[in-house]
């Protein structure tokens, strides 16, 4: 963007390296640096204190909660290139995703599985079931975008559910594609239904390949050279196989994150990402500009579902199998990256990434953790099953098995945890944590010629030339529709 | 109006109206093939079967009825939604919940009055409190809980129902929604998602995530065709023993007056209990909901504050009753919805409002939100189109069946069948 991407490489060596220096050091990097030492160190407490052992039980978590901080970055950097940069209202999320999902395990899959797939390649698979995910974007938001905005939220919601309830259905588990079209060969497909569907080649391979010959099932093969160094070293701090694997997955998912906000970063400050931003802030002014916004809205829509579908598959596929009955695609989730966006700040990439860490961390593992620990200190004998029998002593002034009860409950509590932070949130900063944030009106740095004009208080939109990133005014648009600059 | 004239509309409202008119001539087209099917003629090219079929009348009559059933639920469910919406401009995604919310406290109090009644209260109150969830104590069998059984409790039940939904939609109001009045509704749409998660697994606390059964059937009425004639009975075995011969004494039987038809003899439908307190009541309340708007001055209030709230306050509305009013009335009809629900599907899950959240979006919006007769209108096609569809596809896409009638109506009508007219 700025004058170093021209100049020779040694100057854009040393600029990235200075750049790198200052945005760690007041910068989105050293923020986010900054929220993720912070949760490792409150994870490192809870991993001392909790039940697991040693240097290998500390790793185990730390591994853990970046696994699903990187999980839910990607997925709410996807979101926010919809809700955050175009405003579109995309409650559908676990559609995309099982969309993507599907498709990469119909594409991957065996041909002689149970149920049935292509049998074609990782790669393959991942751009086909990024393109489906597009295609399927494309084919809910032509109808929707042109109806008023929330109703896309709906028609969003109940594709969502159109497809997950599809996948349940028993009449695709098998079936043969062009059973009866000349010149096509038969080819036998299938959700699986209920019970889902095997995908042996996934994400996790390439990763395993580096540690097993035989990666598809490393019990039946020998180490690489790398696996076996590698798997020693840590084996030597106390750190199990199964843990060592897993952070080399969490690594490529975190290189997955880095990718996501790059891309997003870059079209939040090309032409195309501009107009998506007027768009977001009215888009009768971005139409009356000339630009049809209707054909930006369907473009984004399909970019966004794209990445959604391909963290669908980092995400679900891992596992080596799928199902519908998931987690990962009910309509809960969908409002699970939504709160964490929400979080974070829409508008900001680097809010999403934090959102995504904070809700994965406080929110979703947090609560288990510390449960885990008053389990282990302060809860003696076994928890009633039912509130009833927790409740039935409390007569008696007893509250011990009241509070083993809600310890043991922490899964479900951890949820109303997550309804009352976001309800305060709305409340008190509905822009989340981010969402102060200036837009940059000009594209080049103003700071660059004369430093930083003076009586910035006054000055609305165009003041936030310190901050390089695509950090959005989310505020203005909780005030109503009316443009995004000097709302007073 | 000449036929040259008419059929001159017409082309123009198809030429204006593309899909308008393709979507009419795909309902109609449904509409002829329902007939020839209940006729049992098939009309055939070669070997492609085009229309037609065959389909028993008695199940097209029961897939009706049972269409009415649980749309009566959601459109009761819906009023809520679609008042909140007009009058405080916010898609509500707590409804759901508040439905739950209403057929767990409904219930708790149902299982506690039929365990008195039994004479099974004594150490077992906590258990019946929390809808008989654990492994002691009696079970739905052993209470006999329905309408005809248990009158008392049911009707207690639904009592504290509306009650504490009321309550809980009050307190949550003053708690999160009014210090949010002049937000955005996407933000307190955001926050309602928030209230959703945090009373339903208050919920999970307390009562448990597992699903259990709330009534052990109950009695029913049955209407065939015995010997030609039409009779009602409350057993299947009395209709079959009075086909054979005499219908035995000590069984409800009776033949209604009307033509003879034939040798027919089949059960043609069956009312549960539950399924006629369900309709019977949503009907009554409807009824109830509509004086209140047309005939009150609460009624016109609110029809001129979800009109134009600035024109409501300006012209002395105490606006902030309105929306009490609102939350009364949306939320008590909620809790209803839920009690009855639950009544009639004879199980109760925590999920329960949370799973229908979306179909009585799907009512709302195919009605045209904000109006409380097009959620009513709204919710009877939701649940005939879940129903009715069976005729034609699988069952694992009957929701699925309503969402995409839901979408189409959105893309041919995008204000919905009603749309336009708010709370009126």
């Amino acid at each position: 963007m700025s004058g170093t991407d021209g100049a020779s490489t040694a100057t854009a060596g040393a600029g990235a390296v200075d750049r790198l220096r200052a945005e760690l050091r007041e910068g989105d990097a050293g923020l986010i640096a900054l929220v993720m030492a912070g949760i490792y160190v409150l994870f490192t407490v809870f991993a001392i204190l909790g039940p697991s052992q040693g240097v290998g039980g500390v790793v185990a978590v730390l591994q853990r909660v970046t696994f699903w901080t990187a999980l839910y970055a990607m997925l709410v950097l996807a979101l926010n290139l919809h809700w955050g940069y175009a405003g579109l209202f995309n409650i559908g999320v676990a559609g995309f995703m099982a969309v993507g999902v599907y498709t990469f395990a119909a594409i991957t899959a065996p041909t002689g599985g149970n149920p049935p797939g292509l049998g074609l390649p990782l790669w393959i698979g991942v751009v086909g079931g990024m393109l489906a995910a597009a295609v399927a974007g494309a084919v809910v938001s032509l109808p929707a975008l042109r109806l008023r905005a929330d109703y896309l939220a709906i028609v969003t919601v109940a594709f969502s559910e159109i497809v997950r309830l599809s996948l349940l259905s028993t009449t695709f588990q098998q079936f043969t594609l062009f059973a009866n079209v000349p010149f096509l060969p038969e080819v036998p497909l299938g959700s699986g239904a209920g019970r889902g569907i095997n995908i042996p080649i996934n994400p996790t391979i390439p990763v395993k390949s580096l540690f097993y010959t035989n990666p598809t099932n490393p019990a039946s093969g020998g180490r690489t050279a790398l696996g076996e160094a590698v798997i020693s070293a840590f084996g030597a701090a106390g750190v199990r196989e199964t843990v060592v694997v897993s952070l080399a997955y969490t690594a490529v998912l975190l290189a997955f994150v880095a990718l996501f906000y790059w891309l997003l970063r870059r079209i939040g400050n090309s032409p195309f990402g501009r107009v998506l931003k007027a768009i977001r802030e009215d888009e009768l002014v971005a139409n009356s500009l000339g630009k049809d916004t209707r054909l930006f809205k369907v473009k984004v829509f399909m970019v966004g579902c794209a990445l959604m579908g391909l963290g669908g598959i980092l995400w679900e596929t891992q596992k080596g199998f799928t199902d519908p009955t998931s987690t990962t695609f009910l309509p809960i989730q969908t409002f699970y990256i939504f709160i964490a966006l929400m979080i974070g700040g829409a508008g900001s990439n680097t809010g999403s990434v934090l959102g995504g860490a904070l809700f994965a961390s406080l929110l979703f593992l947090g609560p288990q953790q510390v449960a885990a620990v008053f389990t282990k200190y302060f809860v003696g004998g076994d928890a009633p099953s039912t509130f009833a029998g927790a409740l039935g002593p409390v007569g008696s002034l007893d509250f011990g098995p009241l509070f083993a009860y809600t310890v043991q409950n922490v899964p479900s509590l951890r949820f109303v945890l997550v309804g009352v932070v976001l309800i305060v949130l709305m409340q008190r900063r509905p822009t989340g944590l981010l969402g102060h944030r200036k837009e940059v009106a000009a594209s080049v740095d103003l700071a660059d010629r004369g430093g930083r004009p003076g009586g910035e208080a006054a000055r609305p939109a165009a003041d936030g030339g310190g901050l390089d990133d695509g950090g959005e005014p989310t505020g203005e648009r909780d005030d109503g529709s009316s443009g995004g600059e000097g709302d007073e | 109006m000449a036929t040259a004239e008419r059929v001159a509309a017409l082309r123009l409202e198809v030429a204006e109206r593309p899909k308008t008119a393709l979507f009419g001539l795909f309902l109609v087209g449904l509409g002829v093939d329902l007939l020839l099917k209940v006729f049992g003629v098939e009309v055939a090219v070669g070997s492609v079967k085009l229309l037609g079929g065959t389909l028993a009348a008695s199940r097209l009559v029961t897939l009706v009825w049972d269409g009415v059933v649980v749309g009566l639920g959601i459109g009761l469910a819906g009023i809520g939604l679609s008042m909140t919406y007009s009058i405080l401009s916010f898609a509500n995604f707590a409804h759901g919940d508040y439905i739950t919310t209403g057929a767990f406290a409904g219930w708790a109090v149902a299982w506690v009055v039929a365990g008195l009644g039994a004479g099974v209260l004594d150490g077992n109150f906590l258990y019946l409190a929390t809808v008989g969830f654990g492994p002691e104590g009696p079970s739905a069998a052993d209470l006999s809980v329905n309408a005809v059984g248990n009158p008392l409790a049911v009707v207690g039940g639904l009592v504290v129902a509306v009650v504490v939904t009321v309550a809980v939609s009050l307190v949550l109001d003053r708690l999160v929604f009014r210090p949010m009045r002049d937000q955005s509704g996407i933000a307190v749409l955001i926050a309602s998602i928030g209230v959703a998660l945090a009373l339903r697994y208050l919920i999970v606390f307390v009562f448990g995530a597992s699903n259990r059964g709330l009534t052990a059937g109950g009695p029913k009425l049955i209407l065939a065709g015995v010997s030609g004639k039409l009779a009602l009975a409350t057993e299947r075995s009395t209709i079959i023993l009075a086909s054979d011969g005499g219908p035995p004494a000590d069984a409800f039987y009776v033949e209604l007056p009307g033509p003879a038809f034939g040798s027919y003899t089949a059960e043609i439908l069956s009312v549960t209990s539950a399924e006629a307190t369900l309709v019977a009541t949503s009907l009554a309340l409807m009824v109830a909901l509509h004086l209140t708007l047309q005939r009150t001055k609460l009624g016109k209030a609110m029809r001129a504050m979800a009109d134009n709230e600035d024109l409501a306050r300006v012209t002395g509305i105490p606006t902030e009753r309105v929306v009490r009013a609102t939350w009364i009335i949306g939320g008590g009809l909620a809790g209803a919805a839920g009690y009855l629900m639950a009544l009639e599907q004879g199980t109760l899950s925590y999920n329960l409002g949370w799973v229908l959240l979306l179909l009585i979006f799907a009512a709302v919006i195919l009605g045209g939100i904000g109006s409380i007769y097009g959620a009513i209108v709204g919710g009877l096609l939701i649940g005939l189109t879940q129903s009715v569809s069976l005729v034609w596809i699988p069952s694992s896409f009957s929701t699925a069946a309503a969402f995409a009638i839901m979408i189409l109506v959105l893309v041919i009508r995008p204000d919905g069948l009603f749309g336009g007219v708010t709370t009126a």
